[in-house]
């Protein structure tokens, strides 16, 4: 294991980059998207709510491999040609959005409601009360969760494989197919895999330690 | 539009692939469940021996790609004399990966019994293995099942990876039926529709226990701040 690592890291490096911009950029778009999506599920009224409920359940209900060859094979036949990894973000990006969602609109409803009407008595917006009031603390409360679903999108990230990209997965099939050691290099590719998630849950402790003074208490 | 003369026509791949799916994923989800329930049990029993290889294998599953451990087995398995069918290959992979996050799952629901409450049970001359059957198990049985339920549907979701190594599961041929007839919705949608359909049973499933064991809850024991409820 050690020897493919050390013999084909330019490769493995290149991969784990790819897989990184890929997760990253869907976990970063899902933040808008998902916040976004909150707002609709939380909305007051009916004809908002019930389609973010749909996309909601459609997304978090079915397998995320079938949504991503869905996408994948459904865009070219509407006459949108796309390349692989653009096709990957999308998927990515549509599937944590509902993740998120969920994640951001139970945040929501951890956020005493006295401080909204406050708000709305001191006479601010309703749109500044979500930005400058709610979303600060929604994020805070959900770093946890958010935590996980970036580690989830990360690991889901290595079917990404199956469209071509050549990520983290994809380049460990091609080292394994060269040097005939599949054991040796899924390992590897599993210690990688293994080391980024560990990093990330130890900066999201962190971020979390440093973040729990001021936060909003019932 | 939408063809569903073409679904009635492949209707034996859709089946069998359903077939596939569901033998897979209930082997799989019975091994996770199973072997989870050994690792919580090995790490509370003796937390000093086994503690920290427990923990270790909780983070190896949280940290890594179900695709990852299905690549081992099949393909990496046989240098080291593992010969798996793709089929059995897959209910190891899922089964293994599973029980990780129902190591986790288990101990999470032992951990939030009060410590309280067996220390009185001790006090009162309650039995260990008493304490266990009829204090600890039945709360924790009514704490596991919405997480629990939650990791089903999960691992129902991730099955869909074992496609990738040949298994002729709902994904599979679904992509074979797209292959063939070079229609991408209605093969695609049809399989959601059917994935969604399980884990709808399995959501409606965990709900039913969790609402029987509340209610087997026996009518004496009243919980923290569920005082005023029980006696109105």
């Amino acid at each position: 294991m050690l020897e493919i690592l050390l013999n084909h890291y330019p490769v493995l490096i290149k991969g784990l980059t790819t897989t990184l911009v890929v997760s990253l950029s869907a976990i970063a778009l899902g933040l808008v998207f998902g916040m976004l999506l909150a707002f609709g599920l939380t909305s007051r009224y009916r004809w908002v709510r019930w389609p973010c409920g749909l996309y909601r359940s459609f997304w978090r209900g079915t397998p995320i491999l079938l949504q991503l060859l869905l996408v994948y094979y459904l865009l070219p036949e509407i006459g949108i040609e796309v390349a692989p990894i653009t096709a990957a973000i999308l998927t990515l990006t549509l599937n944590t959005t509902a993740f998120q969602s969920e994640i951001f609109r139970s945040g929501i409803a951890h956020i005493p409601t006295g401080q909204i009407e406050a708000a709305r008595m001191a006479g601010i917006s309703a749109w500044q009360t979500r930005r400058r009031i709610v979303m600060p603390q929604v994020f805070r409360l959900t770093l946890p969760p958010l935590t996980n679903e970036i580690i989830t999108i990360l690991k889901n990230s290595s079917l990404i494989s199956v469209i071509a990209v050549t990520e983290l997965m994809r380049v460990s099939e091609q080292i394994a197919s060269r040097t005939f050691q599949p054991l040796e290099t899924y390992l590897a590719a599993a210690v990688l895999y293994l080391a980024v998630n560990l990093l990330l849950a130890r900066i999201s402790a962190h971020l979390e330690r440093r973040m729990t003074g001021g936060l909003a208490t019932e | 539009m939408f063809d569903l003369a073409l679904l009635w026509e492949t209707r034996e791949l859709i089946l069998q692939g359903l077939w596939n799916t569901v033998w897979i994923c209930f082997l799989g989800c019975l091994v996770a469940v199973s072997l989870g329930l050994v690792l919580a049990a090995l790490r509370l029993s003796s937390p000093r021996l086994f503690g920290y290889p427990v923990a270790c294998y909780v983070e190896l599953c949280r940290g890594t790609p179900l695709l990852v451990l299905l690549f081992l087995l099949y393909y990496g398995g046989p240098s080291i004399g593992l010969l798996l069918d793709a089929e059995i290959a897959g209910v190891t992979g899922i089964g293994l990966y599973g029980a990780g996050y129902f190591a986790e799952i288990y101990r999470g629901g032992f951990k939030s019994i009060p410590k309280g409450q067996l220390e009185a049970a001790r006090m009162l001359g309650i039995s260990p293995w008493h304490a266990l059957t009829r204090i600890q198990i039945p709360q924790m049985l009514r704490l596991i099942v919405p997480p629990g339920t939650n990791q089903l549907i999960i691992l129902v979701k991730e099955s869909a990876l074992i496609s990738i190594i040949s298994v002729d599961d709902l994904t599979k041929n679904a992509t074979t039926i797209v292959n063939q007839t070079f229609n991408v919705i209605e093969p695609y949608l049809a399989v959601a529709l059917l994935y969604w359909m399980i884990i709808e049973l399995i959501a409606r499933g965990g709900y039913a226990l969790e609402k029987r064991l509340a209610n087997r809850q026996p009518r004496h024991v009243v919980r923290q701040g569920e005082s005023a409820h029980a006696h109105g």
